[in-house]
């Protein structure tokens, strides 16, 4: 239903974003890797001066099994401000929730009780199929033209994935979005650079290299995604392609800059197949082409083989496995989860070519397994992965779980869900918050977090 | 006498339609914003202005070319009749339409989206009122081409002009001394306006 005025979880700019009150209320996709019990968005209370403070407070369980939910987003954000398509009378309301192994769409109501959210619409498999040709639903981002939602694979599970829209009041399917995709085939996360005209895709694989798990021969043989593709964002239309090198597998991640003037962002490739190394890399305007240069290489720690899945005994190392980033709304801080080292690591990116570490906390971990303040069992499996950083800066939150059928290949013992929160410190400096742990309830694992109001990976913006 | 208040309505349509931040003036000071230069947002006028006139010019002269073969109380209803749909459409398809420019754009391609913003709301079907009561004022029985022409072109100027006064007053206001943060208040819902404003004039065309 539109309203009078915009909704007020709506920010010009990131820099007023950055002002917005503090959230209460975290929503958490949750999964059963057994495929047995439907999977969840959960609500966590994130407001430390509720009684309920790091407890799961609500939950939505989806209508089937099997979903793998995974990452979700929100109906409209701040870019219906934008002046170029404006249409900022309708709400932040409604989470748009893709089932990645199932490719259903959920359409999730958060209101009138936000605690208490509720499925409104189910947009089944063969109706995307039908419309978009797509299958195997990612991520999903409010935009100029609706909501857009990529996809892993088309209908029948091959390449090309890429992006279909929803309108945003309907949620009816549009269709693709691509007029001409040029040599894109693989698809993982995409989003853009509004001031920029330019939308960016990156690259995992097909189903059949990653629904049973990461296959050793395809990334040894450097055949999963190193590309990143550059797109016209209103012409719809392929316009560059940049090859990392078959040293790189798997660039998964994007965050561009927040402020639209600025032509550059981040990515994280999860490994090296020269030393097991992760590494962020920085796209950026050079002339009129784009160009990418590597910022951070995380080496692999080496360790004793006895303790290592038998994926990495051979290498007698661990991989760091960078499989998240964030970046803070004032475009200051990149947040890096190495999911096989345990390491959350902060990042002053004030110069997006000279990254500083400015923090770092351990927990979990393929060997180190350490634990936290509030957990009970003592040794944590999981290591950080799905981050999220709230609008002000000053709260990070993460999750543990990749992807269920990766999970054991790195944790054989399996995975104890849980999710944690960081404080940060005005300058840098990164601590756990030592009352916030969710000891994630047995049969579910938890994966992306989207905090109440918006968050900094939820939200675009048109004006600096 | 009888000529003052329709004058008078175009040219308050004009301040209506440069108020509207769908159609230019915010645009304006976004492109501003992005060059950091207060001369963008005074180049960017001339294609908003420009692109918007062409499209009000254009309803008006098809409007114009069908009056002419009609009988007036025909045609009065068979503008009534496409001003409510527009108002559905609007109503309807509001903001679900392909967005083909974006903030890179040149003027050209800014001009182009000032006429189809004007366009797909229906800017020029809402001038058909005021222009017709001044066809018709000279004419009590017929509506004349030759003599629409030249008042439907001086409506469009009138209209323009008044368009651009605010639009121009509005993005360099806006631009050299507010924060955009005022948008998250002061943006009241101009699509509904809109929409109430064409389902009204084509009401009062109707029962008139």
């Amino acid at each position: 239903m539109a309203t009078w005025r915009p909704d007020p979880s709506f920010y010009p700019s990131p820099r007023m974003a950055a002002k917005a009150p503090k959230e209460t209320l975290a929503y958490v996709a949750a999964f059963d890797p057994d495929r047995k019990r439907p999977d969840a968005i959960a609500v966590v209370d994130v407001d430390p001066a509720s009684p309920s403070y790091s407890q799961i407070v609500g939950q939505v369980d989806m209508p089937n099994v099997g979903d793998e939910l995974h990452h979700f987003g929100w109906n409209a954000c701040s870019s219906c401000l934008c002046p170029n398509a404006p249409h900022p009378h309708v709400e932040r309301r409604y989470l748009v929730v893709p089932g990645l192994r199932s490719s259903r769409l959920h359409i999730i109501d958060t209101k009138p009780d936000p605690r208490s959210p509720k499925i409104v619409r189910v947009i089944e498999p063969a109706e995307i199929a039908e419309k978009a040709n797509y299958s195997r639903l990612h991520t999903t981002h409010c935009g100029p033209e609706g909501i857009y939602v990529n996809a892993l694979a088309d209908r029948d599970g091959k390449a090309p994935g890429g992006i279909f829209l929803l309108d945003h009041q309907s949620f009816d399917v549009l269709g693709q979005w691509e007029l001409d995709r040029g040599p894109q085939k693989l698809a993982y996360d995409f989003w853009w650079h509004l001031g920029h005209d330019t939308m960016i895709t990156s690259e995992w694989g097909t189903p059949d290299t990653f629904e049973n798990g990461l296959v050793p021969e395809v990334l040894l043989g450097s055949k999963y995604g190193r590309r990143l593709h550059f797109w016209d964002l209103h012409k719809r239309k392929h316009l560059q392609e940049i090859d990392f090198g078959e040293e790189h597998q798997l660039v998964f991640e994007l965050r561009p800059a927040h402020d639209p003037t600025k032509a550059y962002g981040f990515v994280g490739c999860v490994i090296s197949l020269k030393d097991l190394s992760a590494s962020i890399w920085t796209w950026y305007r050079d002339g009129d082409q784009w160009a990418v240069k590597k910022v951070i290489e995380i080496p692999a720690e080496p360790a004793d083989p006895d303790l290592l899945p038998p994926v990495l005994k051979g290498f007698s190392a661990v991989a760091p496995l960078v499989t998240d980033i964030d970046l803070s709304m004032d475009d200051r801080f990149l947040y890096v989860s190495c999911w096989g080292t345990g390491d959350m690591i902060q990042y002053d990116v004030s110069d997006p070519f000279a990254p500083k570490e400015t923090g770092r906390v351990r927990i979990g971990g393929i060997v180190s397994r350490a634990s936290h303040p509030k957990a009970t069992n003592g040794a944590l499996s999981g290591g950080p992965q799905m981050v999220e950083i709230s609008r002000d800066g000053k709260r990070v939150y993460f999750t543990n779980s990749l992807y269920g059928a990766i999970d054991p290949q790195f944790y054989p013992e399996g995975i104890d869900g849980w999710m944690v929160k960081l404080n940060v410190a005005d300058g840098g400096g990164i601590a756990f918050d030592e009352n916030f742990f969710v000891d994630w309830p047995k049969g579910h694992r938890p994966h992306q977090v989207r905090l109440e109001g918006g968050d900094c990976s939820s939200d675009s913006y048109c004006y600096p | 006498m009888t000529t003052v208040w329709p004058w008078l309505s175009l040219a308050g349509l004009g301040a209506f339609h440069g108020l509207n931040p769908a159609m230019g003036w915010l645009f304006a000071v976004a492109l501003g914003l992005h060059r950091q230069s207060s001369r963008v947002v005074w180049l960017s006028l001339g294609p908003i202005a420009l692109g918007h006139a062409i499209s009000v010019a254009t309803v008006l002269a098809v409007v114009a070319a069908f009056g002419s073969t009609l009988d007036p109380d025909r045609f009065r209803i068979a503008a009534a009749v496409l001003i409510l749909g527009a108002a559905g459409y609007t109503a309807i398809y509001g903001h679900r339409h392909r967005v083909r420019i974006g903030m890179r754009t040149g003027m050209a391609g800014l001009a182009l989206w000032s006429f189809l913003m004007a366009t797909s709301h229906g800017a020029g079907l809402m001038l058909v009122p005021p222009v017709l009561s001044l066809c018709l004022a000279g004419h009590a029985d017929a509506l004349a081409m030759a003599s629409s022409l030249p008042i439907s072109l001086a409506a469009v100027a009138v209209h323009s002009i008044a368009m651009l006064t605010v639009t121009a007053a509005l993005s360099l206001a806006v631009f050299a001394w507010f924060d955009l943060a005022v948008l998250r208040a002061a943006w009241i819902n101009f699509d509904r306006l809109w929409t109430l404003a064409l389902g009204a004039t084509g009401v009062a065309l109707l029962i008139q």
